[in-house]
Parts: structure tokens; sequence; C-alpha cells
């Protein structure tokens, strides 16, 4: 039998209808995994024994012959959720022991496909963070190394928890959830491919809120092909998300070798920031020559202001959250820290509930919206925001994806990156201006730096059109033919 | 109007009054939830998790109370703006379990309009209407369930009110009030709040300020929460009296908000402007710009019913009514539907007459409600009918509709059963004229010497003879016949 854990969803999918082995065995060997990866730290919550139950029901399934899309995969669902009886906390203190009465839109409808989550993934508290160094619930750990080091790696963030498990052959999928870079910016750091579709392509009913006009939900998988699958599953309007849109999902995995042939792939030149590793730029231009083979024509383009995003995104994301956040008071459920009267209630659950990360964005957010404040932030910001909005719609006008590098360096050790809070922010300044504009963008590996760590290139789509976006990363995986795995993981490839 | 002015010891002061008016849209759900709207269940248990403000939920807009929304301001002759924008309003409270309350601020859904009111002298004043907006309701914090603890109740927290913001446009109490009774009426005649002040579903802050007449507007203080018509009429009152004296004695209007103690009728301080909240306004990012495009306004105009003020100009042109009953009629939308049917075949001026003398009258004295009368409209309509076709005369039908009133049985029966009909045999009427001419000889011996005043006194006789039943017209011709001969 082959290694369970390192086959495709795909190949597994492939695998349980021809009886190769059951659900059953399937989630065994990633429960197993995951008993052995602890120390990585990818779950808040472990649902192994929930997992194994629903494991047995699909395997009923498949013996009666009527399994379900993605009946059986073991999948990790980042804690930012809602899942019904099962503890959400958002990575926060200030929710702990919160078990949601519902269960959100996006993980019922995976449930509805078969799926099996096997544990709640640690992430950064709220989803504030690039490095998922401000879990309450302690760090990741990327379970890749750089050559001879043994400095433990940050897996990246804020969905961490999510894209460390899957590359740790963990779980074969994995949801997450993008704002300014969350699933792309991991998904680079440990080598797997995301995708954050267009902002209401998934429904955010039941996601704990970060910065609700950013929020996105998306997949995590080995391949290109296993995100294709999830986001189909995830997908679709929902009524009880005004901002979710009407249209229908279509079958993603189903045209993804449409192949590249006259695809425009603009390259714009703002992205080439000062800052950004030289490895990194010469893979840029080695995967707009994989492009470039694979058929495709590549456009020079340029989105002039790119540079402004970073700074609107750090005004419009924490205004949102400080208002988002101001649920979380101690009142009515998680954490309370009972004052000497209602206002030192507040203060004490609120100090003692929130990590330092949080607190920063809420004092920011607090003070952008202030009366006096407002015009020359928050409104300022709006209206930037609708210029790289602009700019975007411009370029799509000479191209249909973008080809860009997804961050600025590879995965940087536990520690880094945390004296000054900008320099960690600058960790999204290639997947943040997708963001502001609700386009849909996605992180592919396409090589490893010359510590063995893997890079990631970020391709763009036009609002709507993930299927072109699949079919371009579909030729640059077979291109850069990605093969490399963490070191230190159960087992090994078959 | 001189009379509007107030006196005090360095002239007369004027007053300018706007009020805000948050009325609770008639729906079956909450604004942006599914859950129960009404009044009155068991404490939390109509809330969705929505309203609690949980984790991860979202609001979405309820159609109905769109519409409704739309309606009254079609209602108050308002502009309807086709795209309006629900902002949060930040703030800390237990009651406000999102941290946020969801209301529309720079951009409402419905813009200017005017409505006109009915002054006491019979004049009609139009009070401009600056906006109307849709807004989610707080739930309530109860403070006196417990010595130490405060409790929540979350059965209000979204209900969808209609704040209502008048232009400063008012100068007296009265017309404040009667602003707030033509508002209550106008919702009340378009179904889209129920106007029940006792219940809260609709609650007043009152806008107050003095000055000099002819002087630019003087500093204002916002009286929160007055609960009745006559609440707001006291609470401006004292309001203005208490600025004025304050002013005079050399002291400052600081803006803030205040509260009205019902028990005493004063109001009292509770929060300066410097304590006021920055309520940080910002748009909801998780709702759309609301959209009404004009087919859906179009839609709604076409089933907008007769309102107060087209009714009473209806009332008063086609049945000859005067402004004033007119009026009285259609400041209630029942009282106004009772008429109809009442005056439905029948002499309208005198159902009128009926309707608000003899009914509205009897029903204040037993402390009843119009809807619960025990004299239908259709039986009222039917004792008009009696006095206009000379059945029974007026002085009867009285005595027939104090039995209405008391058993609810129908006039004709009242009538029948107890010999009421009003005598109209022109011979029996005579036979009764003969008798009293006969009896009183020497009265018809004055009478004829020139007393014409006497011939009162012979139509009481024969009244008094036939038990009051004959007819009055007739009683006076065959009368002055016969004293003739």
């Amino acid at each position: 039998m082959a290694n369970l854990t390192h086959l495709t969803i795909a190949q597994a999918l492939a695998g349980l209808k021809k009886k190769d082995f059951t659900a059953v065995e399937l989630v065994e060997a990633h429960i197993k995994a995951a008993e052995a990866a602890r120390h990585l730290n990818c779950f808040i919550t472990e649902t192994f024994d929930a997992a194994r139950a629903q494991a047995k029901e699909a395997d009923a399934r498949y013996q009666k012959g009527n399994p379900l899309p993605l009946d059986g995969i073991p999948i990790a669902m980042k804690d930012l959720f809602c899942t019904e009886g099962v503890q959400t906390t958002a990575a926060s203190a200030i929710l702990k022991g919160f078990k949601p009465p519902y269960e959100s839109t996006v993980s019922a409808q995976m449930k509805r496909d078969g799926t099996i989550t096997i544990g709640k993934a640690n992430l950064d508290e709220f989803a504030m963070g690039s490095s998922n160094t401000t879990s309450a619930y302690g760090n990741v750990i990327n379970p890749w190394k750089a050559k001879g080091s043994n400095k433990d790696l940050v897996p990246g963030g804020s969905s961490g928890g999510s894209a460390a498990a899957v590359a740790a052959r963990i779980s074969m999928g994995a949801t997450g959830t993008d704002t300014g870079g969350s699933i792309r910016q991991p998904a680079a750091f440990c080598g797997i491919t995301g995708i954050k579709p267009t902002y209401g392509r998934c429904s955010r009913w039941g996601i704990v809120a970060f910065a609700s006009s950013l929020d996105q939900a998306g997949p995590f998988g080995k391949t290109n092909e296993d995100c294709a699958l999830l986001l189909r599953s995830m997908a679709g309007w929902d009524p009880k998300d005004s901002t979710s849109v009407n249209k229908p999902v279509p079958d993603y995995a189903a045209t993804l070798n449409k192949g590249v042939k006259g695809l425009r792939v603009g390259v714009p030149k703002e992205y080439r920031i000062d800052g950004t590793s030289p490895e990194i730029l010469a893979l840029w231009d080695k995967g707009v020559q994989m492009m470039k083979d694979a058929g495709a024509e590549i456009v020079d383009v340029s989105l002039p202001h790119t540079k402004y995003a970073l700074h609107a995104y750090y005004v419009v994301a924490p205004a949102e959250c400080s208002s988002n956040l101001a649920r979380y008071d101690g009142v009515r459920y998680g954490q309370r820290v009972e004052g000497d009267n209602l206002i030192d209630t507040y203060e004490k659950t609120r100090q003692q509930g929130f990590g330092k990360e949080v607190k920063r964005r809420i004092l920011i957010g607090t003070y952008v919206l202030s009366a006096g404040y407002y015009d020359a932030y928050y409104n300022k910001a709006r209206r930037v925001r609708k210029l790289i909005w602009n700019d975007f719609i411009e370029a799509y006008k000479k191209c249909d994806v973008l080809l860009t590098p997804c961050a600025p360096t590879p995965a940087f050790a536990i520690g880094e990156n945390t004296q000054d809070p900008i320099t960690m922010y600058l960790n999204d300044v290639f997947t943040i201006p997708a963001s502001m504009a609700g386009m849909p963008g996605m992180s592919v590996p396409v090589g490893l730096s010359s510590d063995g760590l893997p890079l990631g290139l970020q391709l763009l789509g036009r609002p709507f059109e993930e299927e072109t976006l699949f079919q371009a990363a579909q030729a640059l995986e077979k291109a850069a033919n990605f093969t490399a795995v963490p070191q230190n993981i159960v087992g090994k490839a078959a | 109007m001189s009379n509007a002015l107030l006196k005090g010891n360095t002239g007369d002061w004027e007053m300018v009054i706007g009020l805000e008016v948050h009325a609770q849209v008639l729906t079956k759900s909450k604004l942006f939830s599914g859950a129960s709207a009404d009044f009155g269940g068991a404490p939390n248990a109509q809330v969705s998790p929505v309203d609690a403000g949980m984790p991860g939920m979202l609001p979405v807009i309820n159609k109905e109370c769109v519409s409704k929304a739309v309606r009254t301001g079609l209602g108050l002759n308002a502009t309807i703006n086709n795209v309006s924008i629900f902002e949060r309003k930040n703030y800390f409270y237990p009651d406000l379990p999102q941290g946020y309350q969801i209301s529309q601020y720079q951009h409402p859904i419905v813009g200017n309009g005017e409505i006109e009111i009915d002054l006491p002298d019979g004049t009609v004043k139009k009070i401009g209407i600056e906006r109307l907006h849709l807004e989610q309701d707080a739930g309530k914090s109860l403070h006196d369930q417990h010595p130490q603890k405060s409790y929540v109740d979350l059965n209000r927290s979204g209900n969808p009110l209609m704040e209502i913001v008048s232009k400063p446009d008012m100068r007296t109490a009265e017309e404040a009030g009667a602003y707030v009774t033509k508002l209550r009426a106008i919702v009340r005649y378009l179904g889209t709040c129920d106007g029940n002040m006792d219940e809260g579903s609709m609650r007043c802050d009152v806008n107050v300020s003095v000055r000099k007449p002819g002087d630019p507007l003087g500093t204002r203080c916002e009286i929160k929460n007055v609960n009745s018509v006559r609440f707001v009429q006291q609470a401006i009152e004292y309001e203005a009296r208490r600025q004025i004296e304050l002013i005079e004695g050399g002291g400052k209007i600081t803006q803030e908000t205040r509260l009205f103690d019902t028990k005493n009728g004063t109001t009292r301080s509770m929060r300066s402007k410097e304590d006021a909240h920055d309520y940080r306004y910002f748009p909801d990012p998780d709702l759309l710009p609301l959209t009404v495009d004009n087919a859906f306004i179009e839609n709604i105009r076409k089933t907008m019913p007769e309102l107060p003020d087209a009714k009473k100009k209806r009332f008063v042109e086609t049945f000859g009514l005067s402004a004033y009953d007119a009026g009285v009629l259609v400041s209630e939308k029942e009282r106004a539907e009772y008429f109809e049917i009442a005056a439905k075949g029948h002499d309208p001026k005198l159902a009128a007459n009926w309707v608000i003398t003899e009914l509205l009258g009897a029903l204040n004295k037993a402390e009843k409600e119009l809807k619960d009368s025990p004299v239908s409209a259709e039986a009222l309509g039917e004792l008009v009918g009696l006095i206009s076709n000379n059945t029974i005369s007026g002085r009867i039908a009285k005595e027939v509709f104090a039995e209405m009133f008391g058993t609810g049985k129908n006039p004709g029966d009242i009538v029948k059963d107890r010999g009421l009909q009003q005598v109209t045999d022109t011979g029996a009427i005579e036979k009764l004229v003969a008798e009293v001419v006969r009896d009183n000889a020497d009265k018809v011996a004055e009478y004829k010497g020139g007393k014409d005043k006497l011939f009162g006194f012979f139509v009481g006789q024969v009244l008094k003879k036939s038990g009051g039943k004959a007819n009055p017209g007739m009683v006076n011709d065959l009368l002055k016949k016969k004293l003739e001969e």
C-alpha cells in the first residue's frame, strides 16, 4: 500500500473508489502523522475521535457505491471557522472554551461533501499576523528546516497551522482565510499551493471576522488540483452573507489542463520591491520563462498605486477589526475577568483576553476612525483602495493573469522580524494589493532557496475567474515540477 | 404667533423644538435576523446568534423593513434615496452585543419631507422632516432585578427602528404634541408602525433650545426617551423654563443629553457633550449599499392608503363636515374607518355628530378604546338612519344609544321592543293636539292675545302626552294649524 499521507486528494479519492484502502485507514494514517508531529503545534483542538467515526461512515458509503465528492478526505480546519459543538478559539485566549452552537457555511459545505476534519488548525490570533507567532496557543513550527540549521522556522501566517499541517503530511488539505495574504504567504513558506478566491466567492458566515471587507476563505493543498477540488466544495453563494456573490461554482478541476497557449501573463513592474530577496527575483524571472515556454504571452503591465496598498491596508483592516472585535467583552460568551464594575470588567477581560498584536491593531483602528482623523486616514485609505482596484482593472485589459513574487523572503526563524511590526507587515507587500481589490490570487511552489527552503510565486486573476487562475497555476506547477518535501516528516513519498 | 412666547424677566422667549422619533417597524422579524420582533416574549427568548453578537454572525437586511421605510417616507412626502448606506455606530454597553449599532448615518434611506399639523385654533402648520433612517434597536438592561447585578434582555436587540428626524420647526409644546400625534396617525394609517408609545414602539428624543425672537438659534439640550405625547409637552415646558431661568440668571446652556423624570415632570442631566461618545461611524462592511430602484418605489406608491390630510379634505368636501369634525375623525385611522361605515347610506353630518359627541364621549367615560366599542359602526349607522327617516326623534335616539352601549343590542330591535317609534300618524297627533288645546283653553286665549312664547309650551305638552314619540315637526305644523282655527 502506498504511503497514504503522501497521496494527493485526487489520488486518494481514486484509491478509495478502487478500494485500495479504506477511509478509516486513510484517516488513521493522518492521525498517526499528526500525533508524531505534535511538536509542530499545528492544531489547537484535535478532533481525532470524531474523525474516526466519520471515516467509518465514509467507508459505508464507499461500500454502497455512493460516496460523496470528497468522501473520507482528512483535512485541517483553520480555527477561525466556527464548528458546531467543537471549541473555536480564533487562537485567542478570549475565546478559550467557546463552542459555537452553529457550523460555518464553508465547513458545513465541506462536511456535506465528505471531508473529515481531524483538527482545528492553529493560526495567528484573530488571523492577525504573518508568522503564526501571535497565537495564544503557542507558535506553529514550519516542518521545513534550512540546510545546515536546526532553527525553528515560522510557517507564515495567519493560516500557519493549516499550511504546516498540509506540508507535514498531517492532513491532505486545509482551509484557510486570507485577509492580506494569510493563505498565499504561508503556502509559499511551506511549499504547498493555496488560493484566495475572489472576495464574495466563499461565504464568510460563521468565520470569526477580522476585517470583513477583506476576509475570504480558501483552501490549501499539496497540488493545484487538490486546491481546485477543495475550492469547489467551499465556494458558493450564501444568502446569510450579503457580500457573497450569486454565481455558479464551476468544476475547477475539470478544466485544469486546458493549457495556457495564448494566455496573456502580465508582469507588473511595481512588484520589483526593494528588500526582496535576489533569489526570489530570480525565481520570478524563471517563472515568467516557464509560462512563456508553456505557450503564454508575456505582457509588461503597470499597477501604479501598488506602493500605497500596504499603508492603506493597515488603516482599513485595523479599522474594521477594532469594530469587529468589540463583541468580545466577556458579557455573553468566552472568557470573562471579573472587575469591580462594568468598565473594569471590560478592561480586565480585554486586557487579559487579547494578545499584543491584536491590541495594537484595535488601537490603530480606533484611532483612524476617531472624529477628526476619519477623513485623513480611513476615508483616504478607501479612496486609495478604489485606485488600486482601478489599477487591476486596467491591467486586466492587457493581460489575463498576473505573475508576481508571493513573499519577499523564504520562511524566517521564529523570533525574527518581531521587534519591529513594520518589518513583519512588509511580508504581505505582494499579497495585499489583490486583497484590497478583492481579486483572486494563489501561491504556487516553484523552487527552493539556496538554503533549501520552498519559494512560491503568486498568480493573480480577474474577479470570479478562478478557473483561469487554476489553468495558469497548472502550467506553472507542471513546469516547476516541485517535488521537495520537508525533511523531518513521518514517512517518505512512495 | 405671539401667544407662543414665554415670558421671562428680561422679556419674551421663543422655544425652538425638534424631535427625533424612533418608530419600530411593524414586521414579524428583526432588521437583520430572522428572530421574532414581537413585544412581550419571555426574556431572551427571541434572540438569534446574530442578535447576540456571536462570532462570525452576519446581518442580512429584512426586505420588509426596507419597503416599510420607503412607505413611511412616501407618507411623509419625502424624497426616497435610491442608494443608502448602513454604518456602524460603535460603543460598548452590555445590551449592545455587537459593540456597535447598525444604523444609517451619512446616507439615509429617506431624505427631506414635510407633514402638516393641525393646531387647536384651527390653523395648519407645516413641519419639515429632515430624514428617516433605518437602524437596529439595542437590548434592554434591567437594573432593578438584583441588588448588585444588572440583567440583560436581548429580545429587543436588533428590532427594526425608523428614526424620523424633524426640522427644528416647532415653537410650542402644543405643536410638538400635535406633531407626534400626527406622525403616529400617519404610521398607523400606513401600517408601518403600531404607534404604541406605552409599549415603546414609538419613543421620542426632544431637542429644545430657547432664544429671543429674531435671535440666532440657542444651544440645545436633548431629552432622551420621552414616551407619551403628554410627557413630550411636559418635558418641553419644563426644559424651556429651566433654560430661560438659567440664562436670565447669568448662566449658560451647555449642550447635553438630559433625562425626563416622569414622576415630577422635570429633566436632569445625563451626560454633557464632552462626555459624549465618539461613535466612530464607518460603513458596515458586512452589508452592501442598500439600493431601491424607482420601480420598487412606484410599486409601493401604488399601494399607499389615503392619509389623514387627504381623508380630512375629502370628509369636508364630499360630506360637508366642518374642518374640526373632519380633523377629529381622521386623527385615528380606526375612527375614520368607523365613521365611514356609520355614514354609509346615511346623513354624514348627523353620523359625524353621533360618532364624535355620543360615541367618543361614551367610550371616554367608560375608558374604552374604539376597537372595544359595544356599538358597532353598522349599528350606529342604523341609529342615524332611524333618526333621519323620522322613526325616532333625537331625544329618543339618545335613550336608544345608551341601551345599545350597555347591551350591544341593535337599535331597530330596541325601538321595536320598547315601542319607541315616533308617531307620524297625522290623525293620532291631531287628536293629541286637540286634547292639549281643549285642556288649556286659558293659555290658548293668552296665545291668541299675542303671547307667542306659549307655542313652545303647547309643543311640549303634546310631546309629553305622546311619551316623546310624536314627531316634533308634525306637532309644530298641526299645532299651528289648530291654533289658527
